[in-house]
């Protein structure tokens, strides 16, 4: 294009690639909170104490329905307030991971909904004690639901990192943005983020596909999306 | 609790305007994803490639990457090219074009999930195809993809908030300033928290409900 600087652009290439690895370390600590708050989420939903599951149902739901940058914020300023200092990372790991945990949990719910009823009573029958109904027999028939959900949410983690900026966590818009406020480019900077974020969120999602197709194979299932 | 009334009388005006900036954004964010999410989906649809290709391309690109890239994109880096626009089209803009994208594949899986009895039937009527599309598929797709519409407007609505980072005023934006002048981060970041929790949960989704019910009763199924 008429005012695309090459040079520029292989000058910065590099700390956005370092950069790069920031967001996806971001993403991936954030998941891997959210993936197991998640199922305590789901989990605490199903117990037989009214108070807790309908204390945990509504959290759940108002985290859905509330932006993620505002609950960054609020995470990050409200601390201060009572005395307690988190630094951008950790408040943003906070904040994005209990973000998707309430998704994360509703996929969960629906699979462990997928399980026959019969499963249920099979368990009773057979005397297993919950812990083992729940670890042998019905979270291994629901993973196969879950993944795809999982998985979307994963893509959408790592595109919802630019967020993290707004505190002040160096990731790729960040750095992007400060190379831009240094150099009154913000063309390529700008570009190169979206491109990065295409040629990673692209054939994340095809793998994403693939994995299911794996594991459902390997469960002894039908494959949704393979010709063979 | 007294202090916290104090509070809401004091900058209760400048919530105010800063939801009703949202609202605005959420409207027409919404009205512009529902334009491109119809034209991007039939475009995806078409036999003819070209136009098959552009729809996938704007749908891909939008679907795989950030809001707040597209935003910035938008606000920055067009004006390069001679295209400025202000921030508050720019904000909209950008949600009804990303929301967009995630709509025109509700869309399209609507109008394929309606049987294909029902095109079979109109053909044999010998109905044009438009008026095909038009009275018979369309009515029933719609039926079936408006809750995920549902869930699509909150967080279409959720998206509005990332246009305060291009200094739109809406509600995230005077948060941020009343943050600044007051540093009453819990009361100020909380009471914005659940005006936009209002907003979702007790204007969209009855909204959504509504119509819902509406359709199905025009379609007599409900």
């Amino acid at each position: 294009m008429f005012d695309w600087k090459w040079d520029f652009t292989f000058e910065i290439l590099p700390r956005m690639l370092v950069a790069t690895l920031n967001t996806l370390m971001a993403a991936g600590i954030g998941y891997s909170i959210a993936l197991v708050v998640g199922l305590i989420l789901a989990l605490a939903q199903r117990t037989p104490y009214r108070v807790l599951s309908f204390c945990v149902r509504e959290f759940v739901e108002f985290v859905r329905s509330t932006p993620l940058v505002l609950q960054i914020f609020f995470v990050f300023y409200v601390g201060p307030q009572f005395g307690i200092r988190l630094s951008p990372w950790v408040s943003g790991m906070i904040a994005i991971g209990l973000h998707y945990a309430a998704y994360l949990s509703e996929v969960y719910r629906a699979g462990l909904d997928s399980i026959p009823q019969g499963q249920w009573e099979a368990c009773v029958a057979l005397n297993l004690s919950t812990k083992r109904t729940y670890f042998r027999i019905v979270i291994p028939q629901a993973i196969p639901v879950v993944i795809p959900g999982a998985g979307n949410y994963l893509v959408g983690i790592f595109k919802d990192t630019p967020m993290l900026s707004v505190i002040g966590v160096m990731e790729l818009f960040h750095t992007a943005t400060a190379i831009g406020a240094n150099t009154y480019r913000f063309l390529e900077p700008y570009t190169l983020v979206g491109l990065i974020f295409l040629s990673l969120s692209l054939p994340a999602a095809m793998f994403l596909r693939r994995f299911e197709d794996w594991v459902r194979a390997s469960l002894g299932m039908k494959k949704l999306y393979s010709k063979d | 609790m007294l202090a916290y009334i104090e509070y809401l009388k004091t900058y209760a005006p400048m919530f105010l305007n800063g939801t009703i900036v949202t609202l605005e954004q959420t409207v027409l964010g919404a009205l512009l994803a529902i334009v491109v999410a119809l034209i991007a989906a039939f475009m995806k649809m078409s036999s003819f490639f070209p136009i098959r290709w552009m729809g996938i391309t704007y749908i891909e690109i939008f679907r795989g990457t950030s809001l707040l890239v597209q935003m910035y994109w938008i606000f920055f880096v067009l004006p390069l090219f001679g295209i400025t626009l202000d921030k508050f089209t720019a904000g909209f803009l950008a949600v009804g074009l990303n929301l967009g994208a995630y709509g025109a594949e509700l869309v399209r899986g609507g109008i394929q999930a309606v049987p294909k009895g029902q095109y079979e039937a109109a053909i044999a009527l010998n109905l044009p195809s438009v008026s095909r599309m038009r009275r018979i598929i369309f009515p029933q797709a719609l039926l079936k993809m408006l809750p995920p519409w549902g869930n699509l407007l909150i967080e279409l609505l959720k998206a509005t908030a990332l246009v305060s980072l291009i200094s739109v005023t809406d509600l995230m934006f005077e948060a941020k300033m009343i943050n600044n002048r007051t540093y009453l981060s819990a009361q100020t970041f909380g009471t914005a928290l659940i005006i936009y929790y209002i907003m979702a949960r007790f204007i969209i989704t009855p909204g959504m409900r509504w119509m819902e019910h509406r359709l199905a009763q025009k379609l007599s199924i409900g």
